[in-house]
């Protein structure tokens, strides 16, 4: 299969052009938007690749099946874009969809109204927020050790909810809710992901536009600056761990009615997905980094790619290794771009001080 | 201090308003598991009239989408379904998922659907995640059959049993009677306690067992070794120690099968005990050739897959529609008829012994 255009050529020109006293910070900015517009770039070319290329992927409700197989990844990953931004991280994601999707089932075989579980299993999400959160905020843990440990903590509560049973028999008409054959009419929009949609603009908008979202790549920046910047750094931190338990949850009742079955084992690896796609739409590990449309971007590349090497009897295997050669490219361009603009610089600063 | 505490009243707060809501919602009346038992959609009944003389298609486009890929048994399953596919003229091929879980297989039967496989023959990682998207495709017209691990039963129109669960409980119980001249005792050594497909042979097991020509023979006890190598091997022993002379052990899963051999293999009991059960050639070559193992079942994976690949070709040509009673052929393995809920079953388990295991590598 064509693997589109080369993703490794955003724009030559763009960086010649520019002035060459720029700040760290300026230059830093340039070099995150253009990846995140090479990610755009590719993602809308991989698009008209396979309408070109490949019969089915355009008709017969395709594109709703691809974009609705990633709405959970696709809403776990707007919080835990702001989270990566602030610096910190939250592995427990697929867990705690699991355990959501596990205690989902219990409940309803248990007897329970559906329109009950699902505030409480919000809640549990919350709650599971809370703990990572207040675990990296307030006893002062790093988050990647906190979440991995309630990585295993969630899943094995998900266990000790459902054992390994597996619930089924949803309500039919949540469900549907869900299903890739309920679409927006007259589009190609699944519920899920138009809720992914508001969502995306609304966490755009907090990202970009408000104090809080700006305050979030301060923190993940230099953090300590921030917090003598006033910023209030931990409650913001704990907000992010509680939003993205929130989201987490309710991906896990997105799950459980789409696939019409829970089980402990719900999600199991979603963590790694969800990561990689915010990572391959350029948000920086380092934090401080990033912007949520090339997150969007990076989900939804990742979806359709895979959809559209299925379509193509691509084995799996070659599109793990597709998928991981584009991470590593993701996190390597910038960083040669970087560097090269930065030889360039110097050498054009050298030849100016020769020739005064 | 008094930030923290403002903010912790808060969130006190939100969560009893969260709790009250909670519990607002229960008292009003909600969607339960029994309201949701009367508005299951029904079967998707095929209306169409099966006509038993249609020739066989040809060029017919088939999937194979077994639970996981490079999975040695599957590939057999699978492989030998495809070139099945070839001897009637149709194209088939092997697509799957990596792992093994609930969720993966459901991405591969969309684009099975938008690619317009005349058929899809599944083995169902879960019998109900994969059933949205089965739906769809039979609501398109195209075929679906499960094997090897089957879907729920509204969601395909045929399912190919690789054996009856009767068939499978009641043979082991007549070959270790054969083995050991009907007298003695004898010992399972099953998978985990709850396992539904060893339960279902053991439970067959009893009652064959309870033919009077069986009268001097004894089930003393079943013992789990939670298909784990390690335990089972432990299991055994422990049966042996207990029961100095037992005659024979059977043991109804590969796992179990494989670290029994390998214990008898090294112990004293090695030829006073007769071990049979399900396993493959390939775990149990080495104790067939040495002596350890007589002889030992399972069905043969080959024939499953080719079954398979004439059992969607024949849907596919609308020889059959999946109702009870529709009959069809399968190339060399004969006729074979549709039994109640599209249940067709391959027949009897394939006997491994020094004479045939040689034929078989999976």
């Amino acid at each position: 299969m064509a693997m589109a255009p080369d993703t490794r050529s955003p724009a030559p020109g763009a960086a010649g052009k520019a002035e060459p006293p720029l700040t760290a910070g300026l230059r830093a900015k340039s070099l995150a938007l253009r990846w995140d517009t090479a990610v755009v770039a590719l993602l809308i070319a991989v698009f008209l690749v396979g309408l070109g290329t490949t019969d089915g992927f355009s008709g017969g409700g395709n594109l709703a099946f691809a974009f609705n197989d990633i709405s959970e990844v696709a809403l776990i990953a707007l919080p835990m874009t702001l989270l990566v931004v602030a610096g910190e991280i939250d592995l427990s994601v697929g867990s705690m969809l699991g355990f959501s999707s596990a205690l989902a089932g219990a409940l309803w075989n248990a007897g329970w109204a559906f329109e009950t579980i699902v505030p409480i299993v919000l809640v549990v999400g919350i709650l599971g927020g809370l703990l990572n959160g207040w675990l990296v905020t307030r006893v002062g843990l790093p988050s990647l050790a906190v979440t991995i440990g309630t990585l295993a903590l969630y899943r094995g509560l998900a266990s000790v909810v459902l054992g390994s049973d597996a619930i089924t028999d949803f309500p039919s008409k949540y469900a549907a809710w869900t299903a890739n054959t309920t679409t927006l009419p007259g589009t190609f929009l699944t519920y899920p992901i138009v809720l992914f949609i508001v969502l995306a603009i609304v966490t755009a908008f907090v990202l970009h536009s408000t104090s809080f979202g700006r305050s979030l790549f301060a923190i993940g920046a230099q953090e300590d600056a921030a917090f003598f910047a006033g910023i209030r750094v931990k409650r913001y931190k704990l907000l992010l761990f509680v939003l993205t338990g929130l989201l987490s949850a309710f991906a896990g009742i997105v799950f459980t009615l789409r696939y019409g079955s829970a089980r402990a084992d719900n999600g199991t690896g979603y963590e790694l997905l969800v990561i990689s796609a915010i990572l391959l739409g350029g948000i920086d590990f380092d934090g401080g980094k990033g912007t949520l449309a090339g997150a969007v971007a990076g989900i939804l590349l990742i979806g359709v790619l895979r959809n559209l090497l299925t379509l193509n009897d691509v084995p799996g295997e070659v599109q793990t290794v597709v998928t991981g050669l584009l991470l590593v490219a993701s996190v390597l361009t910038p960083r040669i771009i970087g560097a090269v603009t930065e030889r360039r610089q110097r050498r054009a600063a050298s030849a100016a001080a020769a020739t005064t | 201090m008094t930030i923290r505490t403002a903010a912790r009243g808060r969130t006190a707060a939100t969560a009893a308003a969260v709790c009250a809501l909670a519990v607002a919602l229960t008292a009003c009346s909600g969607t339960t598991k029994n309201d949701a038992k009367n508005d299951a959609g029904g079967a998707a009944a095929s209306s169409a009239k099966a006509d038993p003389n249609a020739p066989l298609k040809k060029n017919l486009k088939m999937a194979f989408l077994p639970k996981q890929i490079n999975n040695p048994y599957e590939k057999i399953v699978d492989d030998a379904g495809i070139a099945a596919a070839k001897s009637f003229h149709g194209t088939a091929k092997e697509v799957g998922p990596s792992d093994a879980s609930a969720s993966s297989q459901v991405s591969y039967i969309n684009t099975l659907i938008q690619q317009q496989q005349d058929a899809i023959l599944v083995a169902a990682n879960d019998p109900n995640a994969v059933c949205g998207p089965l739906k769809q495709a039979m609501k398109q017209g195209i075929k679906v059959v499960s094997y090897d691990s089957d879907t729920a039963k509204d969601c395909r129109q045929i399912f190919i049993n690789q054996a009856s669960s009767e068939d499978i409980g009641r043979s082991l119980i007549q070959h270790i009677g054969k083995q050991i001249g009907y007298k003695g005792k004898i010992a399972i050594l099953s998978a985990t306690q709850n396992a539904t497909n060893q339960n279902t042979w053991i439970d067959f097991m009893k009652q064959e067992l309870k033919d009077p020509k069986y009268k001097n023979m004894k089930l003393v006890k079943v013992a789990y070794g939670d298909d784990d190598d390690q335990k089972s091997f432990q299991q055994t022993q422990g049966l042996l120690q207990a029961y100095p002379d037992l005659k024979g052990i059977i043991s109804p899963t590969t796992v179990g099968i494989a670290a029994a051999a390998r214990y008898l293999d090294d112990s004293s009991y090695k030829g006073k005990v007769v071990l049979n059960g399900l396993g493959t050639p390939n775990q149990m070559r080495k104790y067939v050739k040495d002596g350890t193992v007589e002889q030992f079942s399972l069905w043969n994976p080959e024939n499953l897959g080719y079954l398979g690949a004439y059992a969607a070709a024949a849907l596919a040509s609308g020889q059959i529609t999946g109702a009870q009673g529709d009959t069809f052929s399968a190339g060399k393995l004969g006729k074979f008829t549709v039994g109640k809920d599209g249940e067709v079953i391959l027949g009897k388990p394939t006997v491994f012994d020094k004479t045939n295991i040689d034929q078989f590598h999976f």
